[in-house]
Order: C-alpha cells, then sequence, then structure tokens
C-alpha cells in the first residue's frame, strides 16, 4: 500500500468519513452545519497534505475549499437558523439510527468498490487509499439525506456533503487536471444559489407580493405538488417563508 | 465566422439585459439576440465541420443538428417573449430576459463543447439560467418548483461531475496524456482500466439522465414545466432535453469506443422503457395540463434513450428526426398551453373546455400539436417512430419492440384523454353554471393577439411541412450525424 504523502492524511480523510456519519446521525441543524463545514475544511487541508509542493493553481484550490466550504457557506447556512434557537429535523422519513447503520454499510459498500477498482489500477494515485471510499461514502451519506430528510437546510446539507464527496475524489486529480477540480469550485454555486434562497428576504417579499397582486392570472391553490412529497418539508420549517401565502 | 460568435452574441445580449434599464425594451433583445443566433446559425451550419479554441470548441454534424434544433426553438420562442411581457407588465422582467438568452448560450456552449469538463460546466450554467425563468411567476408553487429543480439538477451535475472525475482518472490510469478532448479520451477508452471506466459511465449517465428527464430521475420536470411560462417549457422541453440528449450521446460514443457500448446501451434501453411507461402512467387522467405536457416530455425522452439505446444507423437516424419532431410539436403544445391557461386563468383540466371555440386558432394548433406529440402521421414525429419501430423489428428485439407499441398507445390514450376534453364541447358546459343565464352575457371571447399565434402557426408548418418532406440539406445532415453516432471499437 503505497503511503500518504504527509503521515496526517490519512486520518484527516478517516475524519471525512466519520464526519458523514455524524451528519447523517444528528437531529440538530447547527451541529449537522458545523459538521460539514468542518468536513470541507479538512478536505481542503487533505489536498494540501496529500500533494506537497504542487503548483499555485493547486494550493489555489485547497485554499479556496477550505474559505468556501469551511468558513462561507457554513457561516450563511448558520445565519438562515433563528439566533439563539436549537433547530432540529424532527420527522425524517428514516430514523437516525436505521441511517447511521445504513450509512455504516454504504462505507463498507464504498471501501468494497474501491478495491474492486484497484484490482485494475491502483486507487492509491493520489497517494493515499482511502480517496474513493471518502468520495463515494460521502455521496451516499448525502443522497441518503436528500432522500429521507424533511427541511430544506437539512437537503442542503445533503448536497453540500455531496459535493465534498465529489471534492474528496478530485483529490486524485489535483495533480494531472487542476482545471477540471477547478471546475468543481463551480458546484459551490448552487450552495450560494440555495443558501441565497432560503436568506434572501427579497423571495419572502415577492411571494407576499404576488399574493396580494390581482390581476396574476398564474395564481391558483398549492395542491398539485406532490409526487415527491420533498417539499412539504420546506413549508414545514418555512425557511422561504412560503406560508404567507395560504392556499386558497 | 467562428463558432464562439454564436455563444457570446446571446451572451452579449443577456449582458445588455441586466444593466438596460428600460423594462420596456428590453425584453425585445431576446427576438434580437435569438434571431441574430439563428442568423449567426444559417451561416455555420451549411459550411464543413469547424473547430477553433485548440479544439475545445468543435461544431461536427451532429452538433449542427442539435444546434439548429435549439436555434429554432429560442428563434420562434423569441417571438412569443415580447407580447408575453407586456401581457405580465406588472413583474419585473429583468432576470427573465437575461435568463432566456443566457440559457440559449449555455446550450449552445454544450453543444459546440469537445471537451468534457467544459461541456460540464456549460451544463451547470444552464441549469442556473433556467432559475429565474421558471421563478417568473413569482408565486409559492413557482418558488418550490424552482427550487425542486436546482436542488435535483444540483444532484445531477455534481454525479456528472464525479463520472467525469472517474473518466479523467481514468485516463490517468491508462497512462494517456489526458486533455479530455473528446476524441483523445475515445482513443483512450480502450486501455482504460475496466473497472474505471464502468463506473465513470455510470455517473455520467446518471447526471445527464437526469438532465434530460428520463425515469427515475424525471421528479423535477412535472413540477418545474407545469409550473413555467408556457414559453419556458417550450425551451425547456425542446431546447434543453434535446442538448442534454446530445450529451448523453456523447458519453454513449465514448463507452462504444472503449468497448463498453452494449453495457450502456442496455441501460439506455431500460431507462427509455421505464421513461415511456413512467409518462404514460402519469399522463392518464392527470389533472393538470402543463404537468400532463412534462409527463408526455418524460415519455418523448423516453422513446429517444430507447432509440440510442438500440443503436445502428437506422436506430440514430429515427432518434434524430424524433428529437426535431419532439421540439418543434412542445413548442406547440407548450405555446398553445400557455394561451388558454392565460384565457382560461387556469391550467386545471376540470376548468378547461370548449378551447376550440374560444380560441379557434390556439386551440386547433394545440390539437395538431396533440397529434403529433403521439407520433400520428403526417407529422415528423411519426417518420421518426416509424425508422425507430422499424430498426427494432429488423434488429428483431420483439419484446422491446411490443413494449415500445404498447407504451406508445398508452401514451397516446393519456394524452387523449386530457386534449380531446379541453377542446371539445362549449365553455359553459362545465360546471353550475351551465344555466346561468348571466354567463351567456359574459364577455365576448377574447381575440388572440398575432404574437401569441404567430409562432405556433410557424412550428406547426415545420412539424408538418418536414415531416411530408425533408429538404436535401437536412437530409443530408441527419445522414451526416448518423455517421457521428457510429463508433466502431
Amino acid at each position: 500500500m503505497p503511503h500518504a504523502s504527509l503521515p496526517f492524511a490519512e486520518p484527516l480523510l478517516m475524519l471525512v468519513i466519520v464526519l458523514n456519519f455524524f451528519t447523517l446521525g444528528s437531529s440538530r441543524l447547527r451541529a449537522s452545519i458545523r459538521a460539514v463545514g468542518v468536513q470541507g475544511f479538512v478536505l481542503g487541508v487533505a489536498a494540501l497534505a496529500l500533494h506537497p509542493g504542487q503548483s499555485w493553481r493547486g494550493v489555489a484550490v485547497s485554499v479556496g475549499a477550505m474559505a468556501i466550504k469551511g468558513i462561507v457557506i457554513p457561516r450563511m447556512l448558520d445565519q438562515g437558523l433563528e439566533p439563539g434557537t436549537t433547530p432540529r429535523e424532527t420527522h425524517p422519513h428514516v430514523g437516525f439510527v436505521a441511517s447511521l447503520m445504513l450509512g455504516a454499510a454504504g462505507t463498507a459498500a464504498a471501501l468494497l468498490f474501491a478495491r474492486t477498482l484497484a484490482g485494475d489500477g491502483a486507487p492509491s494515485v493520489g497517494g493515499s487509499w482511502l480517496v474513493v471510499p471518502a468520495a463515494l461514502s460521502g455521496v451516499l451519506a448525502g443522497f441518503w439525506m436528500l432522500v429521507t430528510r424533511r427541511t430544506a437546510i437539512s437537503h442542503v446539507l445533503g448536497f453540500l456533503t455531496i459535493e465534498n464527496g465529489v471534492f474528496a475524489f478530485g483529490l486524485l486529480l489535483l495533480d494531472a487536471m487542476p482545471e477540471l477540480v477547478e471546475a468543481g469550485v463551480l458546484l459551490d454555486v448552487f450552495a450560494g444559489v440555495f443558501t441565497m434562497g432560503l436568506l434572501l428576504e427579497q423571495i419572502d417579499r415577492d411571494v407576499a407580493a404576488a399574493a396580494h397582486d390581482g390581476h396574476d392570472a398564474e395564481q391558483e391553490p398549492l395542491t398539485s405538488l406532490r409526487e415527491t412529497g420533498r417539499f412539504r418539508a420546506v413549508r414545514q420549517t418555512d425557511p422561504l417563508g412560503l406560508r404567507r401565502e395560504e392556499p386558497r | 465566422m467562428t463558432i464562439e460568435a454564436l455563444v457570446y452574441l446571446p451572451l452579449g445580449a443577456a449582458v445588455v439585459a441586466l444593466v438596460l434599464p428600460w423594462e420596456r425594451i428590453r425584453p425585445w433583445l431576446v427576438p434580437l439576440g435569438a434571431l441574430g443566433h439563428f442568423g449567426l446559425m444559417c451561416l455555420v451550419v451549411p459550411g464543413d465541420a469547424r473547430q477553433s479554441a485548440g479544439g475545445w470548441l468543435v461544431l461536427d454534424a451532429l452538433g449542427k443538428l442539435v444546434l439548429a434544433t435549439v436555434s429554432c426553438v429560442f428563434a420562434v420562442a423569441s417571438l412569443y417573449v415580447p407580447g408575453y411581457v407586456r401581457h405580465f407588465h406588472h413583474r419585473r422582467n429583468r432576470f427573465f430576459v437575461a435568463a432566456m438568452l443566457g440559457l440559449l448560450a449555455a446550450l449552445t456552449l454544450v453543444v459546440v463543447a469537445h471537451h468534457l469538463g467544459l461541456m460540464w460546466v456549460a451544463i451547470e450554467a444552464s441549469a442556473l439560467a433556467t432559475a429565474p425563468l421558471l421563478l417568473f411567476n413569482r408565486n409559492a408553487r413557482s418558488l418550490e418548483a424552482t427550487w425542486k429543480y436546482l436542488l435535483l439538477s444540483s444532484v445531477g451535475v455534481a454525479l456528472a461531475l464525479l463520472g467525469s472525475f472517474f473518466l479523467a482518472h481514468a485516463s490517468v490510469l491508462a497512462g494517456h496524456p489526458s486533455t479530455l478532448l473528446f476524441e483523445d479520451l475515445m482513443a483512450a477508452a480502450p486501455s482504460m482500466p475496466p473497472a474505471w471506466l464502468h463506473a465513470a459511465l455510470a455517473f455520467l449517465l446518471l447526471g445527464y439522465a437526469g438532465k434530460m428527464g428520463l425515469a427515475p430521475v424525471h421528479t423535477w420536470k412535472p413540477d418545474a414545466y407545469g409550473e413555467a411560462p408556457g414559453v419556458v417549457g417550450m425551451v425547456l422541453a425542446g431546447g434543453t432535453t434535446s442538448v442534454a440528449f446530445l450529451a448523453v450521446l456523447r458519453v454513449a460514443r465514448i463507452a462504444e469506443a472503449g468497448g463498453q457500448g452494449a453495457h450502456v446501451r442496455d441501460v439506455l434501453v431500460v431507462l427509455g422503457l421505464a421513461s415511456m411507461a413512467v409518462g404514460a402512467v402519469f399522463m392518464l387522467r392527470q389533472r393538470d395540463l402543463k404537468r400532463m405536457l412534462a409527463y408526455s416530455s418524460v415519455e418523448h425522452m423516453g422513446v429517444l434513450a430507447l432509440a440510442a439505446g438500440v443503436g445502428g444507423p437506422r436506430a440514430h437516424l429515427g432518434a434524430l428526426l424524433y428529437m426535431i419532431g419532439n421540439a418543434a410539436s412542445k413548442g406547440v403544445l407548450f405555446l398553445a398551453a400557455a394561451n388558454i391557461h392565460r384565457t382560461y386563468g387556469s391550467k386545471q383540466v376540470s376548468a378547461i373546455r370548449g378551447v376550440l371555440h374560444r380560441l379557434p386558432v390556439s386551440g386547433s394548433l394545440f390539437l395538431a400539436g396533440f397529434f403529433a406529440a403521439t407520433g400520428s402521421p403526417p407529422f415528423l414525429s411519426f417518420a421518426g417512430l416509424l425508422v425507430i419501430g422499424g430498426a427494432l423489428v429488423t434488429d428483431g428485439r420483439w419484446v422491446v419492440a411490443a413494449c415500445f407499441l404498447v407504451l406508445l398507445f398508452a401514451a397516446f390514450l393519456g394524452h387523449a384523454g386530457t386534449v380531446l376534453g379541453v377542446v371539445q364541447g362549449r365553455d359553459s358546459d362545465h360546471g353550475a353554471d351551465a344555466t346561468d343565464p348571466a354567463r351567456d352575457t359574459a364577455a365576448p371571447a377574447p381575440r388572440e393577439p398575432l404574437w401569441s399565434v404567430l409562432p405556433i402557426g410557424l412550428l406547426a408548418i415545420a412539424m408538418v411541412g418536414l415531416g411530408l418532406w425533408l429538404p436535401q440539406p437536412v437530409e443530408e445532415l441527419l445522414h451526416a450525424a448518423v455517421a457521428v453516432l457510429e463508433v466502431h471499437p
């Protein structure tokens, strides 16, 4: 097994995987936001640790990831929560313990899959055998959160977890194709849009204005968005201020 | 004329839209940009295959065909936009206009991008540009739909990026200097480790199938199409899906080159049949006109995926014909549905009766669009279906052919139940108001302004005309595009 370029790279990736378990098992949204943020920051550090002495582009990507994933987005999300409260994900479709179990199974599957890939070529090109499992377990955990959680903020956290997983895989390519990994930063634009959507007062006001808008021929009762049942959750917590417009 | 101009023109118009302070003039930028794009397209397409930016941008025959489709869809849609925006003059249109032009620029970039990473960036940009379009109605439901759309497409885009990473890493493992240009990837594919190539293809296909709206990753579609303005539904169902189909075809080409074509084709056949089934089932007794069209789009994408999965020159030809037919018929249906929605103040099927009576032009075109979308002769979609069915029979894939026919018939029934219900009868037939004498003296049927029916008429002409007679250049382009798709490992 080839060694990591710096001795603490493997433990960092281990930490990334453990943080997936934390978000899967926690109902407290504030703590989950912090966990996803720490995960993003740790991935930025891991990028530096796996590729010591890399080009300035690689360093820029790593530092950028630390700043955006680790600080900016978590802080913005945190602002979306009411200060002084402990908002929780109360009624997920699948309980937290079951989610943890499935997370463990998913991580085991990711490890096995990484071994399958290793049969053809070493998955340790970037210097670590944990990169591929960390990436895939992140993607799986994020998916699971998207499917089973009800609040909009949890969905954003699920997306961020997937994004962190994708970035973790990018660690393999940081030397060979930094431009492709840089493109991955564009995913953060989505994350930014989501947080803006959760935060912006503007959307609230416009919804209220539209509700009072007499000539709006395209206003109809809120009846038909039902297939995935996902959005009910958003109205439950109401981060978008949708409650102001009651179904007619 | 360079390829870049095709991207820069709408992009420039989008920037102008963002800074232009005049609400009344701004909507005219859409026809300006889209017709300009159409003009450029007419100059570029007849020439030889072109490339620029060091091979990152290439316009091959397949790209030309999709580019022409997208450009025509936007050109026709752009004729509808100024009138539409003026009708809802109390809404701010800055972001709507800019996003419409931005979407055209992003979709054009997807078509001409010959680099896996660049194509991904362009697809992400197109997803972001769609959000303000869905939000134009500014009510709680359009917010919900936009949120769902963004969430699901962001996940799809993330998966596609992961697939691109896998493919890039596979090419590194294969020892090729990896430029991520399609031709280089295809050359490297045979020596890539199969497990890595498999994983890469799975993620890429899942990501881009979501963009196309194939089942089971179609769930954003009914909400997005249902809540979007009709003209947006038209560019999404006719333009964005065609481009996403192109992305799927590009991925399938890499798979073929890598000797994994059979796996990908099987996956596409399964996704195609599943999408046709989901579309057909949910269209039956659908209570919302635009959601019905969304499920119809799921079904149509299923046909395209199925045809791509069958493979071979005939099925590919059928798929490309059907892609053009889908773009035209969806345009007719969405714009007509928008006119109906505006007139009746509702898109609930139960609230709409006698469209043919109240909106004779839009109603007749809506009916024609229904026949075209369900693959009836003499429309172009019929030709596409006929060729695809022929390919299935020639290949001896009887089970798939049987499923294909049954699902087409089911989709026809689903379509018919909704469309025939709303176009027939008299407006006053429904509800307790039928005997209300005050209702007869209600306002006379509103007239249909030219801006609202001319674009539909143009599309209908294209839909019938191309079904009856394919001009020589179009036919040559189709065959050249099919030749691009024939890859031998």
